[in-house]
């Protein structure tokens, strides 16, 4: 982790490792505590009812033996009937209970995971950029859906269903010692042998179920994989050993879901085993001491629910335990350092001149490998600042740098000759535009997505924008116009006019300083001129530094940085760099000469 | 389902034990509750030990019968029913490996890998559950119900009676909470749309300062989710309270007739005590039943999308009599080609080209994003095939040629590189299998990319993540030029493969090619026109059509598309 570690204090251990066990349970019971323990109210009220539930399905059992040796025998039928109608009324209220009990937890564990999911959202936003370019998306994406759904189980049913099976237990305990001890005892001499049943069943299928998720994953992996690698695998004819190599994931898969499920299937015949030879004993044992038909009848009965609670506890703790490492994996996230507060006397960055300032700035993303090294760069106001240089130089990075995406570790950047760590850090990118590479929208109409930089903004301003930046036109070509729908990974409109969009979204959000990232490739000539066109247009006035790969906007530039290897290595106008005959002029005369 | 079953016949024998086993469970089950009455009634009555021991030996055994059945059905079961999974999933999976990419593109990327992962695992539990319950319950509802009409028809009217209402409230709940567990699904979406943007995004939503709307947006989806999901469950949660009111209701019923009848001498108090239990059997049963056959109206969605994917048909097959060897010098033809995409209502892509490229040639495309280039030489390998006209090389059409043969004579270096996890060495030998180290170190020289390989700690053996996550743009499509260099093709196409590499590098790569690949048959894709000036013929492909086919000089003269383009990106730099 990249926070300092107090010296002599203890290590948090590999947060690399996969985690599956919980690490810390008593900690992150605590910390889901303080989501459950909002509500409290709803999670009293739900254990109370399921207790109430509980023992009068109990105490019902036990009466219906009753009526027959109290009521039936003697032939008392006034007394049936009243007792039979008692009964009637016990089991409407207890099923009432029971449902005002559901529902009570589904709105409780949706009212939680909602909190969860909504903390852990928020969370993300204020994470550094860092977190994003160095975690894995999917592993996020399943933090948030399949871990949070493990709590939204646990909490669903698991904690009303462990309070019940707890309480069945002591309940049929209870009754059973009050009908006959004896007959009691018989029964108990049984759970020793469930108990070690259940527990050797859980130990084994806990770790088929891991090792499953596991294949599980790597499969995943490679589907993933080969699908979006067909083009490859049809030209180099690999589509057999591709096969291949699923064949042999497939087969551990099939041999480990095997087992994980003959171990978790074997579970409920096993108890069924261990409660019927239970049910045997107590029908024996109460003939041989001669107990009465009505007692037998209703401990027969108790005996038969006595072994399910066991069974059902075995398995929920598997629930409870894998909820808990689910929301570890959450609170790990929420516990990362977010982007670093922003000074307590940070000021506004407002009329911006456009002065900005490198001075002697060093940064690596991995300590120990340097990627710039003693940057200094000047652009007065209005100044357009080319960076050229081949691939890892570091182009990207002194944007990331300047828009505090990442912050320098040594030296100086300033706008107007103030620290950008002196700003706050919304007013900063708020100045700044950013046209990148990879031009991401979102999905939503095209007005929304021009509009994103300035929500308020009127219908006649996002037009405007949608002019300067050459785009209006193919908008207004579009069946639906400004209120095309563009989706996920959308065709309807091509590369070249996705970037058009995102200039105008610039322009609209009206920045003093620029970033531009031109795009290299994939775009037609004369798409790219439109493109080329807009982004003079968003240039005018506005002080810019730009990733140039066209020659037209570095002849233009006031100053054109050439990088190598994170280090400035020459600088000045196309004409001059032209004239020294150093690196820019290699890098000129491969590009256009044959 | 049905169609899928026949993925069971290897493991028929697997599947039929399964319920088989189960029925001894069932017997066993019912059995017992009989001997305790015999015991009761009998035994107990007469005071006979000797009996009662002997019938709670039987007992004994009756349970140790039930669980034999019990385990070995589910071991029959789940062992059926991963295997029957597995063999689909492979079938899936080579299946889609001989799918064109006409059939490809109809699915989504992420769409397959549901298929092939959850929709399985999912048809598997279900499989397990029916063959363990499905038999069990019918099961041990008829057998039940015969046993409670052996001992009294009377009490029966008032079983079949409980057994209407839970019918009926099943099914009713069921039809309520359907259509709005769909609906949860659909929020489910929104909200993970909502997230996979934010993360791909994440640049753009920080430069923008978008984080409270992001929030707020995420929020509305929150709270959407939660209050659809509530909703959802409100139905469910009335399922079992519902349940234990009818059954206990039918008990207390059945009690109050029943003690007339023990009273009246029709029934013994044994043959009641039986009766009840029987029917908190059938009843229980029920409620297994009604959850598995909620299971089941959700497992044909899965089913409906596995088939659809074992349903397509392939587009592009081998001929019955397809030629090998017949690519010998790599003198390509295009005649009257013209394509479309199938079901696409638009204009063709490529219509009535016709382009001749002679052996060893080096002939360079440009165009217009769009224009149709890609399509073009992808019709080569038969990625796709054409819509009429024909492609030879060296006489034969493409179509004639076995699709092995072909795509192994021919080199594509596509437009986006993509590697493969495992090692470089790994990758690169995907060209050739036993490339020796001394080749693959020279198809990486000309690929530009030797250096940067052993310039990494691990040199060759530095293990790539998926998609070679740990590797710039540029280094990743000079790998993927070595890769197609080792397989030595007697045509190589570069699909504007050179777009991140600097134009130093693509200098050198391209003389490189010119030295060492000289008999070669070349085609080059490119948007720069300087990547292809030195090529023997160029042609100008524009809407679909050739514009234009010359050398640069020639171009220059005639083609005002040509000079338009070259005016633009290059001789406005040399007017300074």
């Amino acid at each position: 982790m990249a926070g300092p570690t107090i010296p002599g204090g203890r290590h948090r251990g590999n947060r690399g490792a996969a985690v599956e066990k919980p690490k810390n349970i008593g900690k992150t019971v605590a910390r889901l505590w303080k989501y459950v323990g909002k509500h409290r109210f709803k999670l009293i009220l739900v254990v109370v009812f399921v207790i109430a539930s509980t023992i009068i399905n109990l105490r019902g059992t036990g009466l219906i033996g009753s009526t027959i040796d109290d009521y039936i025998i003697p032939g008392d039928f006034d007394g049936l009937k009243t007792a039979l109608l008692r009964l009637a009324f016990i089991y409407m209220l207890s099923a009432l209970f029971s449902w005002t009990q559901l529902r009570l937890a589904v709105n409780l564990a949706q009212h939680t995971v909602t909190d969860l999911r909504r903390d852990l959202f928020d969370k993300l936003q204020v994470l550094p950029l860092k977190f994003f370019d160095t975690t894995a998306r999917g592993d996020i994406m399943s933090r948030i859906t399949n871990d949070v759904d493990t709590v939204s189980n646990a909490l669903n049913a698991g904690i009303s269903q462990l309070i019940s099976s707890l309480f069945t237990i002591c309940g049929i305990l209870y009754f059973m010692l009050r009908y006959s001890p004896r007959l009691t005892l018989v029964t108990v001499l049984t759970i020793p042998a469930l108990l070690a049943a259940t527990h050797l069943i859980t130990k084994h299928s806990r770790v088929y179920f891991k090792q499953q998720q596991k294949v599980l994953g790597e499969l995943n992996g490679l589907i993933e994989e080969s699908i979006t690698g067909q083009k490859v695998i049809k030209v180099f004819v690999k589509e057999n050993d591709v096969i291949e190599r699923l064949d042999t994931v497939n087969t551990s898969l099939k041999d480990i879901g095997v087992k994980a499920q003959v171990s978790s299937g074997i579970m409920g015949p096993v108890s069924t085993f261990i409660n019927n030879l239970s049910y045997g004993f107590v029908a024996i044992a109460g003939a041989l001491m001669n107990i009465n038909l009505g007692v037998i009848t209703s401990f027969l009965l108790y005996s038969r629910q006595f072994a399910r609670p066991f069974s059902e506890i075995s398995q929920l703790f598997n629930t409870l335990l894998s909820a808990v490492a689910g929301a570890e994996r959450i609170f790990d996230i929420m516990e990362m350092d977010p982007e670093p507060a922003d000074l307590e006397n940070a000021v506004e960055l407002t009329d911006v001149k456009g002065r900005v300032d490198f001075e002697n700035v060093d940064f690596s993303y991995v300590e120990g490998t340097p990627i710039l090294k003693d940057i200094n760069l000047y652009a007065k106001p209005g100044q357009t600042i080319a960076l050229v240089g081949p691939t890892g130089a570091g182009k990207t990075t002194i944007i990331n740098l300047l828009t505090r995406f990442y912050d320098i570790q040594k030296g100086k950047i300033s706008i107007d000759g103030k620290n950008i760590f002196d700003l706050k850090r919304s007013s900063l990118r708020k100045r700044l535009g950013i046209v990148l590479q990879d031009t991401y929208l979102f999905s939503g109409t095209i007005y929304e997505n021009i509009a994103y930089g300035r929500p308020d903004a009127t219908a006649a301003q996002v037009k405007e924008a949608a002019i300067l930046a050459n785009a209006h036109e193919f908008i207004r070509r579009l069946p639906q116009g400004y209120d095309t729908v563009l989706s996920e990974d959308s065709d309807t409109i091509s590369q070249g006019q996705k970037q058009m969009l995102a200039i105008a979204r610039t322009i609209l959000a009206d920045p003093s300083i620029l970033i531009l990232d031109e795009a290299t490739s994939n775009v037609d000539t004369r798409t790219e001129v439109k493109i080329q066109q807009a982004m003079l247009t968003l240039m005018k006035g506005r002080t810019s530094f730009v990733i140039a790969h066209r020659l037209s906007t570095i002849r233009n530039a006031d100053l054109i940085a050439v990088l190598r290897d994170g280090e400035i290595i020459e600088r000045g106008s196309h004409k001059e760099l032209m004239q020294k005959r150093g690196f820019y002029h290699e890098l000129y005369m491969n590009q256009f000469s044959e | 389902m049905v169609k899928l079953l026949k993925y069971m016949k290897p493991y028929k024998l697997w599947a039929m034990l399964a319920p088989l086993l189960m029925i001894l469970e069932v017997l066993s089950e019912l059995v017992i509750p009989k001997i305790m009455a015999l015991i009761v009634d009998y035994g107990m009555a007469n005071h006979d030990t000797a009996f009662i021991a002997v019938m709670g030996v039987l007992v004994v055994l009756c349970a140790f019968i039930g669980a034999f059945g019990g385990v070995g059905g589910a071991y029959y079961a789940s062992k059926s029913a991963m295997y029957f999974g597995a063999d689909i999933r492979e079938k899936m999976f080579r299946h889609i490996q001989g799918f064109s990419f006409v059939n490809l593109d109809k699915f989504h990327t992420s769409s397959l890998i549901t298929r092939l992962t959850n929709d399985i695992t999912q048809l598997q539990q279900i499989v397990t559950m029916c063959l363990r319950g499905l038999v069990r319950s019918p099961m041990i509802m008829i057998g039940g119900l015969a046993m409670a009409l052996s001992i009294n028809a009377q009490l029966t009217v008032i079983l079949f009676a409980g057994l209407f209402i839970m019918v009926c409230v099943i099914s009713a709940l069921i039809s309520v909470s359907f259509p709005l567990f769909r609906r949860v699904q659909l929020s489910i979406d929104k909200i993970n749309t909502v997230m996979r943007e934010n993360l791909a995004g994440i640049r753009v939503v920080k430069a923008f300062v978008r984080e409270d709307k992001e929030k707020e947006k995420f929020r509305e989806a929150n709270d959407e989710l939660m209050n659809i999901t509530i909703k959802a469950f409100r139905a469910i949660t009335m399922m079992m309270p519902v349940m234990t009111i009818v059954l206990n209701t039918a008990m207390l019923l059945i009690v109050w007739r029943g003690g007339h009848f023990v009273a009246s001498g029709v029934m013994s108090k044994g043959d009641l005590m039986q009766y009840l239990t029987y029917i908190t059997q059938i009843l229980m049963s029920l409620m297994m039943a009604s959850m598995i056959i909620m299971m089941i109206s959700r497992v044909r969605a899965c089913t409906d999308r596995i088939n659809e994917v074992l349903d397509t048909d392939y587009d592009i097959v081998d001929d019955p009599d397809a030629q090998t060897d017949v690519i010998k010098s790599g003198r390509i033809v295009f005649s009257n080609v013209s394509f479309s995409y199938p079901m696409s209502t638009g204009d063709p892509v490529l219509e009535n080209i016709n382009l001749t490229i002679e052996p060893g040639e080096t002939v360079g495309i440009l165009g217009e994003t769009g224009a149709g280039k890609s399509t073009l030489v992808n019709l080569i390998p038969r990625l796709y095939d054409v819509s009429d006209g024909s492609v030879t090389i060296d006489g034969v059409d493409v179509r004639k040629i076995s699709l092995d043969y072909l795509r192994k004579s021919i080199g594509i270096v596509l437009q986006k590189a993509l590697l493969f996890s495992g090692t470089i060495a790994e990758n690169l030998r995907w060209g050739n299998e036993n490339a020796t180290d001394a080749q693959v170190k020279a198809a990486c020289e000309t690929a530009g990319a030797y250096e940067f390989v052993t310039a990494f700690k691990d040199g060759f053996d530095t293990v790539l993540g998926q998609g070679g996550v740990n590797l710039s743009g540029g280094q990743k499509q000079r790998l993927s030029i070595a890769r197609t260099l080792l397989k030595d093709p007697r045509i190589l196409i570069f699909d504007d493969s050179t777009s991140a590499v600097d134009t130093g590098t693509e200098k050198k790569i391209r003389e490189g090619l010119a030295t060492r690949l000289n008999g070669t048959t070349k085609i080059i894709i490119a948007q720069k026109i300087s990547s292809i000036m030195g090529a023997d013929k160029i042609a100008v492909i524009h809407g679909g059509t050739i514009a234009a086919v010359g050398t640069h000089e020639e171009l220059l003269k005639t083609c005002e598309l040509y000079s338009d383009i070259y005016n633009t990106q290059i001789q406005k730099e040399d007017e300074d």
